[in-house]
């Protein structure tokens, strides 16, 4: 069975620049790798597996090709957990407030 | 259409002035000097068309809060008689949540009458959801060229909520790995489409930003009588200073003195897939403030409009540890939940303050919304994870890349000065490298004063000490 059917939000993912053609200028860590896209919207294909090159239709109407990495792609960036470093720094700047206005 | 590399940077000149509507080169007045006040003028938009403009859509008048319980926390610390009221632009209260809606705005009603039929811009930051949110308002399609990932599509959060941000405006948004040919898929994008460049350096950007110093200075005339002594900036590529200072003058708040403010990021190398997740703060800092004020043109148009130099009277760094800690006061105190990077200025005014006397008014002219991805916790949980040490601490022990300290004491907050003299030197020594071979003129000694805010004697010296040489001493 297809992992994405016609008009599935899906990600898709591009490679623009292989390594040998990234400029020289570049730190050798960025240099040694791809320079990397990845574009979301509809897919305009019938049906489409994980790892197809798929044709979608991006937010603005425009037609963008690449491999299909993702279908329904989630926003997981979060809250983070609590911060040790972060917990007191109110209760002081209370304290000090406190201590000036003589209460 | 050849697409390599090479070929669409050979074609950078044609498909700029395509997408700005804006020929440079008619500006130009030497291999140094060019008119800066006339390319600003070139979009003949007065201040009044720039306010109303932005009214349409929202943008600006932002509430002016004083920081009550900061100013007296600070003032405990403070020498006698010292501790300068402190008064935020409260910026948040814009559309997209910053102040790069009214750096967004002007563009887009000016790509809109100019009769493009959409808007690109390369931008990991608010100022993308700006450009976004004010092209849907205008109904301009947009398409935003974000850097967001490392080799291991590993994102920072505060970018990932900005593609969120910029996708919930309508945008289509090119989520990209790190390195410079952002600018490479800019210029292809702009062939592709005929959309025009939002860039944020181009002279309608600049004018939007003109109404933040405008402002400022009016509403703090209107409520205290006084004009501000002190406006605390974030600096980045230079057009939050230029624009803030420029609009200060405008309302005639001309003893205002200019403060850029950075983070402090320094050994991080910008175009580094590894460093790239080792920083937690994606603008305002020195990786951005140090080499456009050094070299301003390295920007996606070949004349940058936003030439922080031209206008800062100082130039301060403050640290990562430093602007959460500030972050967490700001909502502890005053109530006001607002986004880190916003916050970088604010920093700086808690050590600034203290040099002011008491009836002595700092400005620190913005903030920025906050949402999940862009706040404390989460971007301190993601510096952990990828092996930087959070901790309580002197805030001297900050290591870019490798240690984040909070304070132990308000006290503890202090700015870092950046020898401007050193900047201008190193801004003069760029020209000289750009320009061998060619003879200087007393018009370019005048232009690089100017340009660098500093005298003429000050200009001719350094440039004859870095033996560049003028025409007529050859």
């Amino acid at each position: 069975m297809a992992n994405a059917r016609r008009g599935d939000l899906v990600q898709i993912h591009k490679i623009i620049l292989e390594p040998d053609q990234r400029p020289d200028s570049l730190p050798s860590c960025t240099k040694s790798v791809p320079f990397e896209c990845w574009i979301k919207g509809f897919l305009i294909d019938e049906n489409a597996n994980l790892g197809d090159e798929v044709r979608i239709e991006t937010f603005i109407g425009r037609e963008i090709s690449g491999t299909l990495c993702q279908v329904n792609p989630v926003y997981d960036h979060d809250f983070g957990v609590p911060q040790e470093a972060l917990l007191s720094i109110g209760k002081e700047a209370k304290k000090i407030l406190g201590e000036s206005s003589g209460e | 259409m050849d697409v390599s590399y090479s070929d669409v940077m050979s074609r950078k000149k044609d498909i700029l002035m395509r997408s700005t509507g804006i020929d440079y080169e008619s500006f130009e007045i030497s291999p140094i000097a060019f008119d800066y006040e006339k390319l600003m003028a070139s979009c003949q938009y007065s201040l009044e068309d720039v306010q109303s403009v932005l009214e349409e859509t929202g943008v600006g008048n932002t509430p002016l809060v004083e920081l009550k319980n900061t100013t007296e926390l600070v003032r405990s610390i403070s020498p006698p008689g010292k501790g300068g009221r402190i008064f935020i632009k409260d910026e948040a209260a814009n559309p997209s949540g910053s102040f790069k809606d009214r750096r967004a705005a002007l563009s887009i009603y000016h790509a809109k009458k100019l009769g493009y039929k959409g808007v690109v811009t390369a931008s990991s930051g608010n100022y993308g959801a700006a450009v976004a949110s004010q092209a849907a308002k205008r109904g301009l399609k947009t398409i935003i060229l974000q850097e967001v990932y490392d080799s291991r599509k590993i994102g920072q959060p505060e970018i990932l909520e900005k593609t969120r941000a910029c996708e919930a405006y309508g945008a289509e948004v090119w989520q990209l790995t790190v390195g410079p040919e952002l600018f490479y898929i800019m210029l292809r994008v702009l062939e592709d489409t005929g959309f025009f460049s939002a860039s944020l350096y181009v002279p309608t950007s600049i004018l939007g930003i003109e109404t933040l110093g405008y402002e400022l200075a009016q509403q703090v005339f209107q409520r205290e009588g006084r004009f501000p002594d002190m406006a605390v900036i974030t600096h980045a590529g230079g057009g939050n200073v230029t624009g803030t200072a420029r609009g200060l003058k405008k309302a005639g708040s001309h003893d205002t003195l200019v403060v850029g403010v950075s983070v402090d990021l320094r050994g991080l190398h910008m175009a580094s897939d590894v460093d790239f997740n080792r920083k937690s703060f994606t603008t305002g800092h020195t990786g951005f403030g140090i080499p456009f004020l050094t070299w301003p043109d390295r920007t996606d148009v070949p004349r940058n409009c936003a030439r922080g130099l031209r206008y800062l009277d100082r130039y301060v760094l403050v640290s990562q540890g430093e602007v959460f800690y500030t972050t967490d006061l700001l909502s502890k105190l005053e109530g006001m939940e607002r986004g880190p990077a916003g916050n970088t200025s604010l920093a700086a005014a808690i050590s600034l303050a203290r040099e002011l006397d008491r009836d002595q008014i700092l400005v620190v002219q913005e903030t920025e919304y906050t949402a999940a991805g862009k706040l404390p916790t989460s971007q301190l949980t993601f510096a952990q994870e990828n092996g930087i040490e959070v901790r309580r601490g002197d805030p001297r022990e900050n290591v870019p890349g490798k240690a984040i300290v909070m304070p132990e004491r308000i006290d503890q907050i202090q700015v870092e000065d950046v020898d401007m003299e050193k900047i201008r030197q190193s801004y003069f020594a760029n020209v000289g490298k750009m320009t061998k071979g060619y003879s200087l003129t007393e018009g370019d000694i005048l232009f690089l004063s100017e340009d660098s805010k500093s005298s003429v004697d000050f200009a001719r010296s350094t440039m004859e000490s870095l033996k560049i040489t003028r025409a007529e001493a050859v």
